[in-house]
């Protein structure tokens, strides 16, 4: 199996254009294990991690995350996602975020990902390049079901990008271990202030990461009513009403890790918590 | 002439030695089994039968045997001998001939030049299955009109405890069903052994096992060979827990050997080694207790179903565990225990720590406290109250003798001191590492509520009911560089729990030399017996110290003829150099060592079946998120018996280690099937307790010698797994108020109330083949 570690974006490029049959390695979090049960026999890879452009980020009100940067990293120098940062801490072990990368998280595109509820909470774009140009596309219609994505064969994801939404955000992960659990259920919440805009995502609950826009306009009306710049007080029955609806927008299915009574159960206390979180601040 | 004050030893018995092997295993230098390599050597691959329940209609091996760098691929038809193999009973062949009784089962195995080409012989091997509905229910296959799935019939093990009064009545009656998941032993090394063949013929297997000899017997039996021409040698050995107690790869790496006559390795992966060895028993328990009005237990009746899978592995041991300790540690005046072991399509069950006394404790402890709240009574008190005292008897009519400080334990261990309260609802920044779903944050205090609970429990040491128990050593006190230094040999399996540093620190302390060599384990010396049932210490220790003390004598004889008698050592005290020229010719002493004879089983179980008991009292404190169901054990307090700690430091390690697997099996470790299929057979589904989950240990080592053992030293490994369970699970009921009646606890459970329903009718005490679907 012919393995190309790529030092710049052209050469890489240039590779899976000439060469569609090619499975790209960042951090190996994914692969490797997919290989070490047999169940991959790539025809041929290739190693993106080295490549600077992927390791480079920058802050402000536009935010842009390459795509090679590691989980480590992120929680180091930090993402311009509080809920990011959170979600990257729930990733595996120490070991497994110093190798794991959030281009690899969009790369897999596993409901599961730990990341891509917060990205479809940001209303992130997802960078997309090839040989003939640059696509950006919208996390919502990036993933397109269970490790599937709008990712072309001779496209390499390089970054994400959002909007800097502020620090009324969040991500939480239920799993039935105390770390280093894959996600039963996981919820990303943001309240950007600014642009009196409200995010909520679930990941683990479908077939892909699933927006609940019902509950994000309940919120929204609920923030109208106490001001966008004022706490957020939830009475009892507001904190049920969200989870309802939360819980509603939820698609899950029985499986090893979980019921999908649980799963929608769950969603619906982790609503009301996260809410209850943002809103006090 | 004075003598020069003598350096004190260091690592005799008492003190906590630091590991031999610790530094090499913590550095990535030891070598375990899967690292073994030889010159030219193949590589072995297996194929597993799909299905849990089939004929097999057709074997083609043609295409695989005619890929380039296959050396062989063999199936039953290959098999030298039609012997089976088994621990307690034959009952499997090596590959299967005809029939396949798990998914899992081995059906042909192959050779190859490297593991890829290997995994490829392996594919490329085509088998006709004709599929047969699977029984997967213990219960129903225990029916009479279940299929036979062996010719003797579904029934393993039948085991029936009668004491006093079967029929006795109280005034508090609690009676209740439980359920105990299959557990796995995920021992962190997989499966390895490497099998070169011999120029007479044999073959030399070395093996990361628990039980040389016994593998050894099972291997020359299946080859058609004579033992003498089958060696073993023990590789180094990461983990075993009872996983390594059965012949997993050991006979199909000799047969490849044998066929090729080129050294073969074998190594599983981890999702080979969940299909490959044998898990604990899943359990069904009915239970009913009575009691006095003022809290003195009447009886204890319970049924109880072991799902041995397909093949019986040691089954027949576990069900007369899971019977004899199916009391408790406490005074039952009238006991009825029936315990069957049935044969079904899922993946055979055998030994792992605790092996049957943690299906039955989970269930008479639940009970306990269920009794105590219908008496409404402190449910520590209840269990002072009927602890079992010296001279007692429990249900098997066997007076606990030497020691049963029951009473005392429980006592100690609800004393040990409680972990600091829980943190409240918390703002701000916060150690999220400390609360349920840890860093997911799902609470920062939110839905948290503390439970404590205590739970005691009980299993016998060394091997039981007649069983010829015996570890034999060889010493050999030799002079070196004008020093004196012991060589010891056992076949003893270090297995990770610590019986090298244990024959070190007894040479030592026996002979005062410093310098101590545990060789190598092989099979040219005579058998250890198994490195489980808590005996290593007991039986091989025994050996050790009985063989030291004849080394000691012959040199008390040759220092008094060279008239240097005052100068023999005392114990813990280092031998004089001056002794040193007495070691030519070098004493050598081989001695076996047996405790004392057991009974043998009879009908009713009314007997001395055991050579002794092992107690140990756990206290769990508990966070649950009752919103969420999510599990963060806060500590666990536990009084041991241990006897006397050999090194307290290891014992400390037994004690915590065993309570990481009851915790396992308490909240998350579950070998999840469907219709006999492994579901989870990875360490990404199959969920072991992280540093995260495992809380602070507080450890009080009860030193009370058991007179029989060497220095009063009981084994220690299995109850820190017996108790620790049914303590946590406790403390999430008293957390939360759930019945909980089945292990491992799921977030399902805790939230929405559900409890274990086996849709089986059964009276406790009742035939479990007389149990009714409902």
């Amino acid at each position: 199996m012919p393995v190309l570690i790529a030092r710049r974006l052209d050469e890489a490029l240039d590779e899976l254009a000439a060469h569609p049959d090619t499975t790209v390695l960042a951090g190996g979090t994914d692969l490797m294990v997919e290989l070490n049960f047999g169940r991959a026999r790539p025809a041929r890879v290739l190693a993106v991690d080295r490549i600077d452009e992927l390791r480079q980020s920058a802050g402000g009100s536009r935010v842009r995350l390459g795509a090679a940067v590691t989980y480590a990293r992120l929680l180091r120098d930090g993402a311009g996602s509080r809920a990011l940062e959170e979600a990257a801490r729930t990733v595996g072990s120490p070991q497994i975020r110093g190798a794991g990368t959030v281009g690899g998280n969009l790369g897999t595109c596993s409901p599961a990902g730990d990341t891509l509820p917060v990205l479809a909470a940001l209303d992130a774009v997802v960078v997309l390049r090839s040989a003939r140009g640059e696509r950006r596309v919208p996390f919502a219609e990036f993933m397109t079901g269970p490790k599937r994505s709008v990712r072309r064969s001779d496209e390499l994801i390089v970054a994400a990008e959002w909007d800097d939404a502020g620090p009324a955000q969040t991500f939480v992960k239920v799993g039935t271990r105390n770390a280093m659990v894959i996600a039963v259920a996981s919820l990303a919440m943001v309240i950007d202030r600014a642009r009196r805009r409200v995010g909520i995502a679930l990941g683990s609950c479908g077939p892909t990461i699933l927006r609940a826009p019902d509950a994000e306009r309940f919120v929204r009306v609920l923030c109208d009513e106490a001001g966008w710049d004022r706490p957020l007080r939830l009475s009892e029955a507001e904190r049920t009403e969200l989870g309802r609806l939360v819980s509603a927008a939820a698609r899950p299915i029985d499986d090893v890790r979980g019921t999908s009574a649980y799963r929608r159960h769950v969603l619906g206390v982790i609503a009301g918590r996260a809410l209850a979180r943002l809103g006090a601040a | 002439m004075t003598v020069a004050a003598r350096p004190r030893l260091r690592g005799v018995v008492g003190e906590s030695a630091p590991r031999s092997d610790a530094p090499p295993k913590t550095q990535g230098a030891f070598a375990y089994a899967s690292d073994l390599a030889r010159e030219g050597m193949l590589h072995g691959a297996t194929l597993r039968s799909p299905h849990p329940r089939a004929r097999i209609a057709r074997i083609d091996v043609e295409a695989a045997r005619a890929l380039p760098g296959v050396a062989a691929v063999l199936t039953a038809a290959d098999l030298p001998t039609k012997v089976k193999f088994g621990l307690m009973k034959l009952d499997q062949l090596p590959l299967a001939d005809g029939r396949v009784r798990y998914a899992g089962e081995p059906v042909a195995i192959v050779a190859a030049e490297d593991p890829e080409r290997a995994r490829e012989a392996v594919r490329a091997v085509r088998v006709e299955y004709e599929v047969l509905p699977a029984v997967t229910d213990p219960v129903a296959a225990l029916h009479p009109d279940a299929p036979r799935l062996h010719d003797d019939g579904n029934v393993i093990e039948d085991v029936r405890v009668v004491h006093g009064d079967p029929d006795a009545r109280a005034d508090v009656v609690v009676e209740d069903e439980y359920e105990v998941a299959m557990q796995d032993q995920a021992p962190l090394g997989p499966e390895a052994g490497l099998a070169i063949p011999d120029p007479d013929g044999g073959v030399t297997l070395h093996v990361a096992t628990q039980w040389l000899h016994e593998d050894l017997r099972q291997i020359a039996a299946c080859l058609g060979l004579p033992e003498r021409k089958v060696r073993l040698v023990l590789a180094g050995v990461g983990g075993a827990f009872g996983a390594r107690e059965d012949v997993t790869l050991q006979i199909h790496v000799c047969l490849l050997a044998l066929a090729t006559r080129r050294p073969v390795r074998i190594v599983y992966g981890r999702e080979e080694s969940f299909h490959g060895h044998v898990h604990r028993h899943a359990a069904r328990l009915w239970y009913a207790h009575g009691a006095t009005r003022d809290g003195d237990l009447v009886f204890v009746r319970a049924s109880i179903v072991l799902d041995g899978g397909g093949y019986a592995s040691s089954s027949s041991a576990v069900v007369a565990n899971a019977a004899c300790f199916g009391a408790g540690p406490y005074r039952v005046p009238n006991a009825l225990i029936h315990a069957v072991g049935a044969y079904t399509n899922n993946p055979p069950a055998g030994a792992m720590r605790g092996f049957g006394a943690v299906q039955s404790c989970f269930a008479y402890e639940a009970q306990m406290d269920r009794l105590a709240a219908a008496l409404g009574m402190d449910p520590v008190a209840l269990r002072g109250r009927n602890a079992l005292r010296d001279g007692d008897r429990i249900v098997t009519g066997q007076a606990v003798e030497g020691s049963a400080p029951v009473a005392d334990l429980i006592r100690r261990c609800a004393a040990l001191p409680p972990p600091a309260p829980p943190p409240g609802l918390i703002a701000g920044e916060v150690d999220l590492t400390a609360l349920p779903g840890g860093v997911g944050n799902v609470t920062r205090g939110e839905g948290v509520r503390r439970g404590t609970a205590l739970a005691v429990g009980f299993k016998n040491a060394c091997y039981s009911h007649a069983f010829d128990d015996f570890s034999t050593a060889r010493v050999r006190l030799v002079r070196e560089r004008g020093e004196p230094v012991a060589y010891v040999l056992t076949a003893a399996a270090e297995v990770g729990q610590g019986i090298v540093g244990v024959c070190e620190q007894i040479a030592r302390t026996e002979l005062g030399v410093q310098r101590v060599v545990v060789e190598t384990p092989d099979t040219s010396i005579g058998s250890a017996g198994s490195s489980s049932a808590s005996r290593q210490t007991w039986m091989t220790g025994g050996a050790v110290l009985a063989a030291c003390r004849e080394v000691k004598a012959e040199l008390a004889r040759r220092a008094e003829a060279h008239d240097r008698v005052r100068r023999t050592p005392r114990d813990g005290e280092p031998v004089d150099v001056d002794l040193a020229p007495l070691l030519d010719p070098p004493i050598e002493r081989t001695v076996t060592h047996r405790h004392r004879p057991t009974e043998p089983r009879d009908a009713t179980t009314q007997n001395a079946g055991h050579v002794a008991f092992l107690f140990a009292a756990h206290r769990a404190t508990v966070d649950v998120d009752v919103e969420t169901g999510i599990v963060k054990v806060v500590q666990v307090a536990t009084s041991q018996d241990v006897g006397k700690a050999i090194n307290p430091l290891a014992v400390v390690g037994q004690l915590e280690g065993g309570i990481a697997q009851g915790l396992g099996l308490a909240v998350m470790e579950e070998v999840r099937l469907q219709g006999g299929l492994m579901r989870n057979a990875s360490f990404t589904d199959y969920l072991l307790p992280t540093t995260l989950d495992m809380p602070p240990v507080v450890c009080d080592l009860v030193e009370h010698p058991h007179p029989d053992a060497p220095y009063g030293a009981k084994g220690v490994g299995e109850p820190p797994t017996i108790s620790s369970t049914p303590a946590i699970v406790a403390a999430i009921r008293a957390a939360t108020g759930r019945e909980l009646n089945r292990v491992p606890v799921r977030p399902d459970d805790i939230v929405f109330g559900t409890a274990a329903r086996s849709g089986w009718r059964m009276r406790p005490g009742a035939d479990p083949r007389t149990a009714v679907r409902m």
